[in-house]
């Protein structure tokens, strides 16, 4: 059977996806696209302005057609289809039979009919190449109006702003969103993204663009206000590509998209639409999963599989749109008849949250969140399947009164029927059956479902399927730190702040149960000296460390200790080197340098690490907190002072920054590096945060990783000077402290940051949440109280009393037995130690 | 009583933290808790093969007093000596007497 296919966009590409899984047995399929490049995902278009390049969007592996063996023509355009002889007909003039024809054609932007809508600088937003048209417009524009206050024109207001555009909103309806928001919730978000720093001009109504005076363009409105700009994004909505279908005879509605039934058959024998060309029941669905949906339904009526029909989809939306949580479902107007409304409001965080229910009060039929959408996934479910409502239907949006999370109805509800992911269609019962098989972990079971893939809205609801099916499997998840405590890292340390706990009997007896263990006491102990950098073998604080904090030194495989003394920026003199040479070679340490440009001394056992230190202290060298989950190394190259293409002292600002932030405790280890110029000889863009020189200052990158999964460093501000660095770093790396989860680093916090780098960007350049002012003030402390953790441990006699092998004998572990090699002492193995020891016995 | 060793005075003992201590050659981790009550274990950690019991953290699991053992964080029941991670696994633990304020360990 030969299949022809018209238009390679995201839904058509379903539709091969889903031909090659179920129909592996060859048929012969020609693609037809018009776009220079296979099916991309355009809903994550916007990600383009975010550092992903084309390939980066590609929905279509790049061996999928090699694979397949079906045939692919790009840039071809289809023109004509007899649907008598089954030909369609390209714009070259080239010929295709074809014994099944699938429509996938899309739709196109809206433009309004005003007089000056074609001039320079007006633009549409949909496929990559209006992308390159937008990016190059705005480097020569100051100011962008976007037509159109949807979801789409609010996702384009968010592109120009992150170009740097003085960026307005123009739009028609009285309010934003207005198809998916009711009113209440449109004047939150109106708030909310004009606090942003958006222009937003509501009942609007554009009537002429002409030349402006002091930009391009000037837009005139029907009320005789106007607007000048220099360039408009339209995004006034969509509307089917069904072209090709009403010349050549298929039907169409009256307002257009190709009439399909339930098998997505269009009037023509043999010819499928399916996506956003597609109309049912005088529907276009202008969102993926339901063109998904369609691409299943219509492969499976193709290769004569079992009855699968198009029965409508589920509209319901959530999104962040310029970092502001939206959501919507089902009636959110409260059309439906008889329906009630509970809302609830609190002007002050900017939270709307609103639920239509059913007139004898037991169904959910609709509901808006703005600013807190938590509760998306609770009542998405509930309305999908026809679930009973709780007695008092208001707590599911209303805030509980002791200020703990409104109880959600838990996943462990829901039937098995129900759909988690509506972009890839995949139940409840499909996730329980990938986790039977043994699946354990998120990315996983995504990767194995499909779920969570797409928008990415239902996420939150996979991960708690996950939670909820290993719970009942026995194996334990969960984002409480420990049985201690039924929070994660990040709530902890808002309590700390909050309730100003300094010690953890404070902690536990407020917040938490039992006497605590190995994972939260290390863990409150870096808390509270995040917040209060209090010496860490103070008494309280002291009980908490883990050994190697304790002895502030890293425990080594024979219970050994290794010592590691600064060496800011990797810089040492002659004289230093001696000295630890010396320290060495006395008490016979086993020496090499580190993977981080400073040197590890081997081999100290517990009672000689003060004698050692006092050593090194003398000679002015200080800890180098190789133990603690702090500040490591700052790594530099040898920059502008020798080296012949260095624009900058690097070395100089490494020592700088090395000393700035040594000490600072965090979630896990921090790792900077400073190179002088482009090069990047110190490798800085594997680092949690990376400085690189330039001509006019230095680029700062920042939540690189080297490590188990390296990841590359991100650009998040050019061209500073050394005092606007410091203070960009100071906030990263408190917004860091604060929010990040425990034992994680900054690379993976900043991969499940919500709204990613533009938010971090926001937080820590454009101070978006007005914290950091109170951020560089808490780094001022941390850097104001530095102390060396060893110089303050051998001067204290208290402490110096914990250094020892056993409270009752000075003697020394007999278990301890090093043998030489390549000219040094090692651990000796097992055997080597066979005979020498006596083992306990039970 | 003819096997009580004395270890040291209870105050020595800091609380929630371990000492090492020799009991007739053998090494033996104490640790007091913030209760006052003293637990005496092996300080030996049969997966890491190293003496280092002594330097863990203690605290409770599933009900149990335990120590986490420093190097791969085996947890230890501070009572009984036994692994929680892995029940073939067993370290010495013994009875703890206190007497005019020094503590003894049955040895
Ligand atoms: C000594 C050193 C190896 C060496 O001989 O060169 C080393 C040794 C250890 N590393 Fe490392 N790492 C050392 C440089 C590195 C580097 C290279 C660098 O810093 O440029 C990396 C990759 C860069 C990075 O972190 O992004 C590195 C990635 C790790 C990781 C993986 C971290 C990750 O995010 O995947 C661990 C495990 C962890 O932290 O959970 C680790 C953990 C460890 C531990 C702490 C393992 C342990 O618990 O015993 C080792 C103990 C060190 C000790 O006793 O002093 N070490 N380690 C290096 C010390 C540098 C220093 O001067 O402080
Ligand atoms: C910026 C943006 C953000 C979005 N965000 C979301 C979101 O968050 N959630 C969501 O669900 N949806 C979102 N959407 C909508 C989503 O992208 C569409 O629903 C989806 O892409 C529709 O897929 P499709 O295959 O039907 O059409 P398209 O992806 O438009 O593909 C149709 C393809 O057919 C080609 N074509 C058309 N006519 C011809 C012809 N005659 N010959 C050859 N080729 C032809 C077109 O060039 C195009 O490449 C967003 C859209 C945009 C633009
Ligand atoms: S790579 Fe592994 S073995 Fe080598 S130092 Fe790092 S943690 Fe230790
Ligand atoms: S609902 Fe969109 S990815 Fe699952």
């Amino acid at each position: 059977m030969r299949i022809v296919m018209i238009g390679h966009g995201m839904v058509g590409h379903r539709f091969l996806e889903s031909l090659a899984k179920n129909a592996p047995e060859q048929h012969e399929v020609i693609v037809l696209a018009e776009e220079p490049r296979p099916a991309y995902d355009r809903v994550q278009l916007s990600a383009f302005f975010n550092g992903k390049t084309a390939e980066d969007l590609s929905v279509t592996p790049h061996d999928f057609f090699s694979n397949t063996g079906y045939g692919l023509q790009l840039n071809t355009r289809a023109t004509g289809i007899d649907t008598v002889t089954k030909i369609v007909t390209t714009q070259n003039g080239d010929t295709f039979h074809y014994d099944k024809l699938i429509l996938a054609t899309g739709s196109y932007p809206f433009v309004p009919p005003v007089s000056g809508n074609n001039r320079e600088g007006c633009l549409v937003y949909r496929t990559i190449e209006d992308l390159h048209a937008i990016r190059d417009t705005a480097a020569g524009s100051k100011v962008g109006v976007v037509v159109g206050g949807g979801l789409l024109g609010l996702e384009a207001a968010k592109a120009l702003k992150d170009l740097g555009l003085e960026t307005h909103v123009v739009e028609f309806a009285p309010r934003l969103m207005a198809v998916q928001v009711d009113e209440g919730g449109g004047r939150v978000l109106r708030k909310k993204i004009a606090d942003l720093g958006v222009g937003i001009h509501t009942e609007r109504n554009t009537v002429e663009i002409t030349d402006g005076e002091k930009c391009r363009h000037v837009m005139k409105f029907s009320d005789g206000t106007s607007l000048e700009t220099d360039m408009i994004l339209f995004s006034a909505g969509i509307r089917p590509r069904d072209d090709i279908a009403k010349n050549n005879g298929i039907a169409i509605g009256p307002r257009g998209g190709i009439v399909v039934d339930n098998y997505c058959r269009t009037s023509a024998p043999d010819v499928y639409a399916i996506g956003e060309c597609a109309l049912w029941e005088g529907k276009i669905y202008g969102l993926v999963a339901p063109g998904y949906q369609m691409a299943e339904v219509a492969c499976t009526h193709v290769v004569g599989g079992a009855d699968k029909q198009f029965l409508g989809a589920d509209m319901s939306t959530k999104l962040k749109l310029m970092g502001v949580d939206v959501a919507s479902i089902g009636d959110a107007h409260g059309t439906t008849a008889g329906s009630l409304n509970y809302s609830y409001v609190d002007e002050r965080t900017q939270t709307y949250k609103k639920i239509v229910v059913s007139a004898d009060g037991k169904k959910l039929l609709g509901a808006v969140l703005i600013g807190d959408v938590e509760a998306y996934g609770d009542l998405l479910q509930l309305k999908l399947n026809d679930m009973n409502l709780p007695d008092k239907p208001e707590g599911l949006i209303l805030p509980a009164s002791d200020g703990s999370k409104p109880v959600g109805l838990g996943v462990d509800a829901l039937p098995m029927t129900a759909q988690i992911c509506s972009c890839n269609n995949v139940s409840k019962a499909d996730l329980c059956a990938a986790i039977e098989g043994g699946v354990r972990e998120l990315g996983e079971l995504k990767s194995c479902t499909k779920a969570g893939t797409s928008c990415g809205g239902c996420a939150a609801l996979v991960g708690q399927v996950l939670k909820c099916e290993l719970g009942k499997l026995g194996v334990e998840v969960k984002k409480d730190i420990c049985e201690h405590f039924a929070y994660s890292r990040q709530e902890m340390y808002h309590l700390a702040k909050i309730g100003n706990i300094r010690s953890f009997d404070d902690m536990i007896a407020k917040h938490g149960k039992g006497d605590g263990c190995d994972i939260c006491k290390p863990t409150t102990a870096s808390i509270l000296s995040s917040l209060w950098n209090e010496h860490i073998l103070k008494k309280p604080l002291a009980g908490l460390q883990d050994t190697n904090d304790y002895f502030l030194a890293n425990m080594q495989k024979d219970g050994t200790y290794s010592i590691v003394p600064r060496i800011p920026g990797g810089e040492i003199t002659p004289d230093g080197l001696i000295v630890i040479g010396e320290v060495a070679k006395k008490y016979k340490l086993y020496t090499k340098i580190t993977g981080g440009q400073r040197i590890d001394l081997f081999g100290a056992r517990v009672e000689q690490l003060p004698v050692i230190w006092k050593e090194l202290v003398d000679a002015g060298f200080e800890s180098g907190h190789a133990y603690g989950k702090s500040l490591r190394t700052v790594k530099s190259c040898v920059g502008s002072t020798w080296c012949r293409y260095g624009v900058q002292d690097s070395v100089g600002f490494a020592i700088d920054l090395e000393n700035r932030y040594r000490g600072l405790r965090s979630p896990h280890k921090l790792k900077f590096g400073v190179s002088g110029c482009t090069r990047e000889c110190a490798e800085a863009q594997s680092k949690d945060v990376g400085i690189i020189a330039t001509e006019r200052g230095w680029n700062l990158y920042v939540c690189g990783n080297g490590g188990m999964k390296p990841r590359h460093a991100e650009l998040l501000a050019s061209d500073l000077d050394s005092e606007t660095l410091i203070k960009y770093v100071d906030r990263f790396l408190m917004f860091y402290v604060r929010t990040a989860d425990r034992l994680q680093r900054t690379s993976v916090w900043r991969d499940n940051l919500e709204g990613g780098l533009d938010y971090l960007k926001a937080v820590v350049i454009d101070d978006s949440l007005g914290i950091a002012e109170e951020m560089e003030a808490q780094m001022k402390h941390v850097v104001d109280t530095f102390s060396c953790e060893w110089k303050d441990a051998i001067n204290d006699p208290e402490t110096l009393k914990r250094f020892r092998s056993f409270v009752n004998s000075d003697e020394v572990d007999n278990n301890v037995v090093f043998v030489e090699e390549r000219g040094q002492i090692r651990p000796a193995t097992v055997q080597e130690k066979a005979g020498r020891i006596a083992v306990a016995e039970v | 009583m003819t096997n009580l060793v004395k270890v040291c005075p209870v105050a020595e003992l800091p609380v929630n933290l371990g000492v090492g201590a020799l009991v007739k050659g053998q090494q033996v981790a104490v640790f007091k808790l913030k209760t006052g009550d003293i637990y005496a274990v092996g300080n030996f950690d049969p997966f890491s093969e190293a003496n280092v019991i002594s330097r863990g953290l203690v605290g409770d699991l599933q009900g149990h007093k335990v120590v986490a053992s420093p190097i791969y964080k085996h947890h230890y029941n501070l009572a009984t000596g036994e692994c929680l991670e892995d029940e073939s696994v067993k370290i010495p633990a013994y009875s703890v007497v206190v007497q005019d304020e020094y503590v003894y360990i049955v040895a």
